[in-house]
Formats: structure tokens, sequence, C-alpha cells
């Protein structure tokens, strides 16, 4: 589809669609990116976008970031922030893998010393981070012990030997969503998420060993805040979210919430994919309940993959973790509704922001954020496709036009079923091989799937989320080592 | 073949049409369909275990919805690839009932050709469509 006509250039990389443009639309949707990027958006980008605007109680705009691309309800790279008097929450506006998100580790190895061990080092932790189809992790837990989990996210990995207290004071919300009630969550949902901690998952789900090369550090300055010291330094990245746990929630309030919303709430929507309740409401609190349950999941998830990559790293290298300097660098959720404070036509006012496929990224000196990085802004981590790397990146003041809100990765522009059959699994094992990457995966096809080639430039989406002024390159980080579920 | 993927649907997703005579054989098609996601040789999929499905629905398009989901449960809940091989609808009161028999296996990654873990059915385009040639489910899943 081409543009829409009514669309207007604010500045370089914010567009406008006005209120006119379709009919109910209560504030006007703005899309991030450059010309070039907002030219290729797939038609759902604007549709969506729009969509979402005319939800009940929206603040200011419907915003699309620069890396979004079609999803269900909201589309995927959407932020919306609603009253949380007369506004509403929509399990489409966070996503069903509740919590996806990113967790970045760094150490003190440089390339040179983990080159002559990577394929030691890739097959372990592709042996003890499973990964794929149906995949249960090493954590075995009962239903009742899972259910502590999902309150307590991060802090009962602490508890239970598989996190360092700065791990969590380095993870968004220190690893635990207050007010998470397991009470609200389905006997399914815990089934079917109970024996998943500590596994990756699959499709667009990775763990990458990355390089953060000298001519790849755009800001030495925050890159050192943020642990980035030295050249060739190596750091471990990966991407994934509350499993089937978070799915079965999101479906379950989907149904939840259809049911109630115009037979009781009187709420009519454009595409049942938006289904919303009003935040106040019985369901509407209940599904934030069940989310903050999944978002803790999540933590629980990365965290203990964490305690692996420690693990192997140790035994592979023979030192300590400590040694060897594994230490978190940050770790940021990419599908969430949170309550936030933010100053809304002078006013501060507290508003519930959903997030789907956008990253949180407070300013330097906002609250929220660890108080080492305090002068800095928030870290902020951008998956890569897992052929071209992946972006560190800062908040910044001037994010406040977006709720603080930026990218969260590359997002695809090619379909699964295109991606198959222009590329195939084992050549591109042998391709990636050849330029230093060494590849593990479940799924060949699957892996195919995730080619560089189905996803946008993410360097073109780092460039517009600093042109935009809603984040601030620090580090590009590329890959030698990556595996895929 | 009774089912066929759907090329531009969902971008990141995956999306499917299956087609049958009746309602039952059209079920057992959209369970294929949603497994073949995950492993891509169905055949490789040995009928060691069995479980039955149960649903309740108001109309066909929700039963089939609870139906494909239960794929997605026993494949989380207890690590199991099934297909099933025999549908029963009824109707009573205004309500469809559905029984189904499954059988399946563990998965096992050395025996099974496995590609992509469906999160979840989406009600995005979800529609089953009564048509000269037969019924016609159309379903987008979450990948």
């Amino acid at each position: 589809m081409a543009v829409p006509r009514e669309l207007r250039q604010i500045s370089d990389a914010v567009w406008e669609l006005p209120v006119s443009w379709k009919p109910g639309m209560r504030v006007p949707a703005r899309l991030y990116g450059t010309r070039d990027l907002v030219e290729h958006f797939d038609d759902g980008v604007f549709e969506q976008a729009a969509n979402v605007a005319t939800l009940p109680g929206i603040q200011k705009y419907s915003f699309c970031m620069p890396d979004g691309h079609w999803g269900y309800g909201f589309p995927i790279g959407g932020v919306a922030a609603f009253d949380p008097d007369e506004g509403v929450i929509s399990p489409g506006g966070i996503g069903f893998d509740i919590n996806c998100g990113m967790r970045l580790v760094a150490t003190n190895l440089t390339c040179g010393e983990v080159e002559p061990h990577l394929h030691r080092l890739v097959d372990r932790l592709f042996e003890r981070i499973p990964s794929g189809v149906g995949s249960t992790g090493f954590v075995k837990l009962d239903e009742d012990e899972f259910l502590d989990v999902v309150e307590q996210g991060s802090r009962w990995c602490l508890r239970n030997g598989y996190a360092l207290p700065e791990d969590l004071e380095l993870t968004e919300e220190q690893g635990c969503m207050e007010g998470a009630d397991a009470a609200k969550v389905s006997h399914k949902a815990v089934q079917r998420g109970h024996n998943q901690i500590g596994t990756l998952g699959s499709g667009n789900h990775y763990l990458e060993v990355q390089v953060a090369r000298k001519e790849n550090i755009f800001n030495p300055g925050l890159a050192r805040a943020f642990g980035i010291t030295m050249p060739d330094q190596v750091v471990v990245m990966y991407h994934c979210g509350s499993r089937g746990f978070g799915h079965q929630v999101a479906t379950d309030y989907l149904h939840v919430l259809l049911d109630v919303m115009e037979r009781v709430y009187g709420i009519r929507i454009i595409d049942k994919e938006l289904a919303c309740a009003p935040f106040r409401s019985p369901q509407g609190q209940d599904y934030f309940s069940a989310m903050k349950c999944a978002v803790n999941m999540s933590f629980a998830n990365r965290q203990v993959i964490l305690h692996r990559v420690r693990e192997v790293f140790s035994d592979v290298f023979g030192k300590s973790p400590d040694d060897l300097g594994i230490r978190q660098v940050y770790d940021v959720t990419h599908n969430t509704a949170k309550l936030e404070e933010h100053v809304i036509d002078g006013r501060r006012r507290r508003v519930l922001i959903h997030r789907k496929g956008s990253t949180r990224a407070f300013g330097p000196g906002m609250e929220g954020i660890p108080e080492r990085y305090k002068p800095f802004g928030q870290p902020v981590i951008i998956g890569g496709s897992m052929e071209t790397g992946s972006y560190l990146l800062a908040g910044v003041e001037s994010g406040d036009q977006t709720f603080y809100s930026t990218a969260h990765g590359s997002g695809r522009v090619m379909s699964r079923h295109s991606a198959r059959k222009k590329y195939q699994g084992k050549k591109l094992v042998r391709e990636m091989q050849f330029r230093g990457i060494y590849v593990r995966t479940a799924s060949l096809r699957g892996l195919a799937e995730e080619a560089g080639g189905a996803y946008k430039d993410i360097d073109a989406v780092a460039r517009a989320s600093e042109l935009a002024g809603i984040s601030t390159p620090v580090a590009k980080l590329t890959p030698i080592g990556n595996i895929k579920g | 073949m009774p089912y066929t993927y759907l090329e531009e649907i969902a971008i990141a997703d995956v999306a499917f049409e299956a087609r049958a005579d009746t309602r039952e054989a059209l079920f057992v098609e959209a369970g294929d369909a949603l497994m073949n996601v995950m492993v891509e040789d169905l055949k490789s999929v040995r009928p060691l275990v069995r479980r039955s499905f149960h649903a309740q629905a108001e109309d066909l398009e929700r039963l089939l919805f609870e139906y494909l989901q239960q794929f997605i449960f026993f494949k989380d809940a207890e690590q199991l690839l099934l297909r099933v091989s025999k549908v029963a609808i009824t109707q009573e009161t205004g309500v469809l009932g559905l029984t189904a028999e499954a059988a399946g296996e563990k998965i096992d990654p050395s025996r099974h050709d496995l590609n992509a873990d469906v999160k979840a059915v989406t009600l995005h385009r979800f529609r089953v469509r009564n048509e000269p040639a037969g019924l016609i489910a159309t379903v987008v899943l979450d990948i």
C-alpha cells in the first residue's frame, strides 16, 4: 500500500496521520521513521495505528516506532498511553508474548580470547539453554512453586541461588512487577508454563555471543558507563519471553474482555484483536494482575538463563564468573502495560502506557532506572537480525515526546513463508560460518525464517530513533555465535 | 492437500486455510495444519499416547478455536505432538459440543524434524465459511 496521502511530515523522522483519516480516531497517529522506513511500512501499520487512536481514554497520540509492522490489534512497535480512570487496558496492546524482552551481559573477555573456544562455548550454551518446540527447562518446579515464581519474578531467583543482588538492580522493575496475583491466572496457563523456566523458545528468540568492536562504539562515555570498556569486548545478548504461560494469559483474557467489552461496557472496536475493558473494571484489573504474573515469569526466565550463561562461561574458560567479569548490563521488556508518571500538556499525570514491540527509554535523571545509570539515561537493548548485529542505545530527555518509548528490534519485512523459500537453513549456517558467526539451531527451517534479509536494516532503525530524538546509539554489537530455537 | 499455508496474511506469523466437506473432517485437517507448522513430517509422529479433547462453544468458529488451542496446550504442558483421527460434534440447546480422539508422542528432536513453535491461535481473520465447494477455515497462528 502506498503511504496515505494525508500523512504529514512533522520533522525528519516523525510523521502524523490526522484524526480525519479514519472515523472514530480520538487523537492523531504519530509514526516514527525516516522517509525510507515510513514508505516501506506495511499497510497494517497505518491502519492499526489509526485503530488504536479510536480506543477510549487514549492520550496525545497513537504511536508507532521505526521498526513497526503489522501485529494483532496494535501494530508491533505500537505505543499508547491511557487515562487510568477513563481509559482501557487491551491485551492486543501488549502482545501474546508478555514481557518478551532483551538482556545484555558484559564479560571482560576479548574476541581474540573467546574465538579459540567459540565452538565449545556455543555448543555448551546450546546444550544448557533449551530451545525449540516444546522445550523444558532445568529448573524443575511443581505448580505451587511456579505460582511463587510468577508473583516474585527475579526475587524468587535470588532466593533460590539463580541471581546476584546486582542482577535485580539492573533489571527493569528490578525483575518483579508489584501486584502480580497468581489467583488471576488460569490453571491451563500454569500447566503450560511451569516447566518452561530457563528456556529460550523459538521463532525470533535467540541468544548471541557478540563483540563490541572499536569502530562500532558511537558514544564511548555512555558505553563505559554501561560496562563496555575495552576494544573487541565480548558480550552476551538474548531475547525471550514468558513462553506458554504468557501466551495462555493473553489468550484467556482476550476472550474475557471480548465477552464484556460491548455487552457490559458499551465499547465498540474496529478489530477483535483490540479487545479491551476499562482499566478500572474488575476484568481490566484482573488482566493487569495476570499480565504482571507473566511479566514476572519472563524476568525469572531470563534470570535463570543468565545463571546458565555464568555456569557455561565458567566451565569453558576455567574461571569464576566474577573473574570473567560476567555482569549484567541491563534487562528491558518489550511487551507490557505499566502505570507511569508523565507530563502531559504541562501537568504531571499517571497514565497506563501500553508498549508492544517497543522499549521503555527513560532519560537521564528519571526515577525507575538504576542509580548507577541515572546520570546517563536508561540502557536500551534492541536486537537486530542474527546476521547483522544489535544495538545498545540510551534514553534521552527528548524522549518525552513518545512517553519515553523507542524501537525494540529491526522488525520483519518478509513473511516466514517467503523467507523459507528464499533462504536455506544449511546454506545459511555455512555462509554465516564463513563470515565468522557460528550458529547452533533447534530447527534449520526456523533458522531460514530468521535470515537477515527478512528484517529491516537495524542501522536505519537506530538512526531514525536518534534523528527523532527518542534514544541515542551507544554501540553496535555484532554476533560471533548464535543459538536459535 | 486439504490445507494450504497462506503467503502474506501475517508477516511475522503463519496463516492457513483448511478445507473439507464436513465439520468433523475440517477440524481434523485444521489440527494437522497447526501441527505441521511445528513438525515438518506429520508421519513421523507415532500414535503412542492417546488424549481426548473436549470443548463447548456457542458457534462453530469458537469451537474450532477452542479445539486448536488444545494442540498448543498439550505441546507445552506435556510436550506432546498430537494428531486427531476422529472428531464428534454434537448440538444441544444451542451449544456445540466436541469430543476428539488424539494420538501422538513426546517431542523427540532426534526423530522429529521441528519447525517453529506455535504460541497462540489468533482471532485475526479467523473464519469458517460454508461455500459450494465445502467448508473452509482460515486461521492465523502467532509464532
